[in-house]
């Protein structure tokens, strides 16, 4: 029974969190976000993996060879583009919040106190 | 929350997370097993009926086609999103771009190599996504690349000229409204949205994989203008930053720190 | 089943997202009415399939396996669309809504082409996809797709800084949780090899429920539930819904929150119910939904921002559906989806008029405009009608829903959930209500100079000051507490809507609809219908919410009291305002601290 490869997993996803609470800079944020997401791809390439195979891609290999599963690479695929885009809509209010609070630290950012 | 107290329920929270997590990790199978169902059919489907050899793509532009939409329109969403926020505010209205400043003879000279190689490369890509690793997305940034070699070239006032931001905006939109359109073409062909309605062809040929490749197609031009878009759209700003606002004492972005990576503008203000 | 039904679910997502290219593509060249037509036109086909759709449904369920791959001995490798009453009942209602923003910002954001439009398109084909796919990574893209383009719309004036933190705390809290669900999802799959809820069930069936499942299963409900603002997971909305242009709030408030909500109860009846009975989930739901409603209530009154007051008491309102969503029965379930199409009407016409008053006095601060709104009597009478609306005031909608979910919540033997549904809506109307007596007709003194997230320096959202109202703002608004009002009266509806709700519990007939094509007719509901105990429930909780209004207004003396109350006791309330801190760091600690909760509630009950 081997889980090691799962636990990077969740041990990538609580240093992403980490690095988001303990953050001074929202560029070091946002990149943390992405360390956090990339817990999602590790786990299901992890879940799609079989022991012994290969890509799933017959282009020089005959087909009935073992491959590992496909479908976790399909979403993981879709998975970098959505956090590729996100980050850059994340990235795009870092600019613009420098530009109006002066500041990217989070614990200099007061507007919205309660 | 002080630093502190946040720090200390952080602490206690993620062992309590991270236990429940390994937990959770003891039933999936064991690393490496033989248990994927829906893999398997994928394969099967993507290696018979369907001869696209490159089971990914085929999961990713056939049989789960509508993931991949909505993929396409999240990126396509993000870059308008991005536009949007960018957008001059009413006092940078007047900023203008400076030309480019001098460019090493050698830089500019790999920049003008390296650009056919990346097109081809790019389009090499997308091409073959129904048979190799890649697609529109990966070539799509190829592409994009390519386009950035032209600005370390020091040609940014001549490519904003040949590609503006209103050309950049109708290829993207293009090339999404495309990916929609091949699905609705399978509605009325094939009678369900985006059913791969044409020949299949065989195996490892170029044209195998039926819409495959066209989808590959139409998200290559999408993602190519949509990084182009953004990554100029956030070097824009990079302008924006330098040119109105004085750096604030203590601030975490400093000039030693570009948002955007290494643009023009700071190679300019090093050399001079 | 007729191949063109079967073609509508997909062509409800495809046709707002093709007008969103050909609007991105030609903006800067189109007139504005050009651009306004266009998505109104596609709005309004979306809300007629949707319509369609809703014909469709009565005892069946429309599947729609998109690229023609229906299952061959129940699986498959496609992806389906299964579409009952309660998923197109949810597009119908986002469609109306997009279409009452639609015509509200005829006038609105002049100076940025098409964009405005643009995004709003991408989030209606969002929102309908997430309502209407089967398939578990399916919903989580129109999920993300939801996200992407609502962080943008929420940060859209960039001129101010309030917006941009909001938008950054909506969007960072947001995609955490999404990708927590993402884990979910991947443990999910590694258990059992399939994505589709149908076939997810199926796989699970006869399974024990172990770690990975009620691990996986909190995981997946902590991305709904973020989105659904169930505390600790929602500080982000009031940050967003405070600063995102007010006919965004609308959609915010109105749907997007509840389609958290809708994706807790969907997966879970479709997907994880044979694993995870619902004797576990129920306690859960219900603590959680507790919770939420009197933190929702006891913020609300505190604030004096009044789209922050509205938001909070979109916080209030969504515990109380998950109180109600949390009784995981049929007479419930049905009450609370006429509550959910009730509050997002007359929310969503609140949010409007406090849009209306910002653009026509630049403030949204209920002390500073201080009897400044006197007059725009159409407004005013809209807004107060929907204070006392939103207190539940029969025989507005929100009060069908609601005496419908205490009586199912009573017949499972949840009585004591009448006093905390009569007094969080109560206490949220009462809260609006007081806003609105003191800026459209200067009752009671000014509040006093306080901390806090303050309303006022905010920049309109038209080009300019508004003189005379347009009547393309004030059409939506009165559309929209007209259809809560016959929502309402509307005879039939009560038995409807339980009929809806059994379907939307019976997994079983989901699965065999998925993958067999079996259409089985649900047992018919019961017949439900109102009672005068709810009638009087109904005017209870209006008066209470007068009461808090007059309280709230001329109570000096007694904020003097208070004031010497020992701190023992005003703690916990200065610790919860403490709390909304602004602060992303807090809210990702939070966000652990919920998911945790989650998964250990699950497994201790």
């Amino acid at each position: 029974m081997i889980t090691l490869p799962y636990l990077v997993a969740g041990w990538l996803f609580l240093v992403g969190c980490y690095g988001l609470v303990t953050s001074r800079n929202l560029v070091h944020t946002v990149a943390c976000l992405t360390v956090a997401q990339s817990a999602t791809y590790v786990l299901l390439l992890a879940v799609g993996f079989r022991a012994g195979a290969t890509a799933p891609v017959f282009a020089d290999v005959p087909v009935g060879t073992r491959v590992v599963d496909p479908v976790v690479q399909a979403l993981s695929l879709t998975d970098i583009v959505v956090s590729a885009t996100v980050t850059a809509v994340l990235l795009a209010l870092t600019v613009q919040i420098y530009k109006r609070h002066g500041t990217v630290n989070p614990d200099e950012l007061r507007a919205l106190q309660d | 929350m002080t630093r502190r107290s946040r720090l200390v329920l952080f602490v206690i929270v993620a062992p309590v997370f991270a236990a429940l997590f390994f937990l959770a990790a003891q039933g999936l199978p064991s690393f490496g097993s033989e248990f994927h169902p829906y893999g398997d059919r994928a394969v099967e489907m993507a290696t018979g009926q369907r001869a696209t050899a490159n089971v990914v793509s085929s999961v990713n532009f056939d049989q789960r086609a509508i993931d991949t939409l909505g993929e396409e329109f999240i990126l396509f969403g993000s870059v308008i999103g991005t536009i949007v926020l960018l957008r001059p505010a009413p006092e940078e209205r007047e900023t203008g771009l400076r030309s480019a400043g001098r460019v090493l003879p050698t830089t500019r000279l790999a920049g003008y190599l390296l650009l056919p190689v990346s097109v081809l490369v790019g389009l090499y890509v997308i091409a073959h996504g129904q048979l190799s690793p890649g697609g529109g997305f990966q070539g799509g940034v190829v592409l994009a690349t390519g386009w950035h070699l032209l600005y370390v070239a020091g040609r940014y006032t001549a490519l904003r000229r040949a590609a503006s931001p209103t050309v950049l905006e109708i290829a993207e939109s293009v090339g999404a409204a495309a990916y929609a359109a091949i699905g609705l073409a399978g509605l009325v062909i094939g009678g369900a949205f985006l059913v791969n309605f044409l020949p299949t062809g065989r195996l490892n040929d170029l044209l195998s994989g039926g819409t495959v490749p066209l989808l590959n197609g139409a998200v290559g031009v999408a993602v190519a203008a949509a990084i182009v878009l953004l990554l100029s759209g956030f070097l824009e700003q990079e302008v924006v930053l330098r040119q109105t606002e004085e750096p604030l004492a203590g601030s975490s972005i400093s000039t030693e720190e570009p948002l955007a990576g290494s643009s023009m503008v700071a190679d300019d203000a090093e050399q001079r | 089943m007729s191949p063109t039904v079967q073609a509508l679910p997909p062509l409800l997502v495809v046709v707002p997202l093709l007008a969103a290219t050909v609007l991105a593509a030609s903006g800067r060249v189109l007139p504005r009415l050009v651009i306004d037509t266009v998505s109104m036109l596609s709005c309004l086909l979306v809300l007629a399939g949707s319509v369609m759709l809703l014909n469709a449904t009565g005892s069946r369920r429309v599947v729609s396996w998109l690229g023609a791959y229906p299952p061959v001995d129940g699986s498959s490798v496609g992806v389906v669309f299964v579409v009952d009453r309660i998923g197109a009942g949810l597009a119908t209602l986002i469609a109306a809504l997009v279409t009452a923003v639609l015509t509200y910002t005829w006038r609105y954001f002049d100076e940025v082409e098409s964009y405005f439009h643009v995004l709003i398109l991408l989030f209606l084909a969002g929102m309908v996809g997430f309502a209407l796919t089967g398939d578990l990574f399916n919903a989580f893209v129109f999920f993300e797709l939801m996200g992407a383009v609502a962080y943008a719309l929420t940060g859209y004036k960039i001129e101010e800084a309030k917006p941009l933190q909001g938008a950054l705390n909506f969007a960072v809290i947001n995609s955490l949780g999404a990708y927590c669900s993402l884990l979910g999802i991947g443990l999910i799959y590694g258990r059992t090899g399939e994505l589709g809820f149908a076939q997810i069930q199926r796989a699970l069936a006869g399974q024990s429920t172990d770690w990975l499942v009620l691990v996986g299963t909190a995981l997946v409900f902590t991305g709904f539930l973020v989105k659904g603002a169930a505390v600790p997971l929602h500080f982000w909305l009031a940050d967003a819904h405070a600063v995102a242009p007010s006919p965004v709030c609308v959609l915010f408030s109105g749907v997007m929150v509840e389609l958290g909500l809708y994706g807790v109860a969907r997966t879970w009846s479709a997907a994880f119910s044979p694993v995870l009975p619902a004797e576990r989930l129920r306690p859960v739901l219900m603590a959680a939904g507790v919770v939420t409603a009197l933190v929702g209530a006891v913020m609300c009154l505190a604030q004096y921002h009044l789209k922050r007051l509205l938001a909070f008491s979109t916080v209030g309102h969504v515990g109380m559906f998950l109180v109600a969503l949390g009784a995981l029965e049929p007479a419930a379930i049905g009450g609370l989806a006429i509550y959910v199409v009730g509050h997002a009407a007359v929310k969503g016409a609140l949010f409007l008029c406090a849009g209306i008053v910002l653009n026509a006095r630049g403030s949204v601060d209920e002390a500073e405009l201080h009897g400044r709104a006197r007059d725009l009597p159409a407004t005013r009478v809209c807004f107060l009608l929907g204070g006392l609306a939103l207190a539940a005031l029969p025989p507005f909608g929100t009060w069908l829903g609601k005496t419908l979910a205490e009586d199912g919540l009573s017949h499972a033997g949840f009585g004591w959930t009448d006093y905390l549904l009569v007094g969080v809506s109560a206490v949220t109307g009462g809260a609006v209500l007081r806003a609105g007596l003191r800026i459209f007709l200067g009752a009671g003194a000014p509040p006093g100079t306080r901390d806090g997230t303050r309303g006022s320096g905010e920049d309109p959202e038209t080009t300019h000051h508004l003189g005379r109202i347009p009547v393309t703002m004030l059409v939506p608004i009165v559309a929209l507490l007209a259809g809560g009002l016959i929502l309402g009266l509307v005879p039939g509806l009560p038995v409807l809507a339980q009929d809806a709700a059994s379907q939307l519990l019976d997994h079983t007939g989901y699965a065999a609809a998925a993958l067999d094509g079996i259409s089985a007719v649900p047992p018919p509901a019961p017949a439900a219908s109102w009672t005068l105990s709810g009638l009087l429930l109904g005017g209870l909780s209006v008066l209470l919410a007068l009461a808090v209004a007059a309280v709230g207004l001329y109570s000096d003396r007694l904020r003097r009291v208070f004031s010497q109350v020992p701190t023992v006791v005003t703690l916990p309330f200065r610790a919860l305002r403490t709390a909304h801190s602004g602060h992303l760091g807090d809210y990702v600690v939070w966000l652990l601290v919920g998911v945790t909760l989650l998964a250990i509630g699950l497994a201790a009950t």
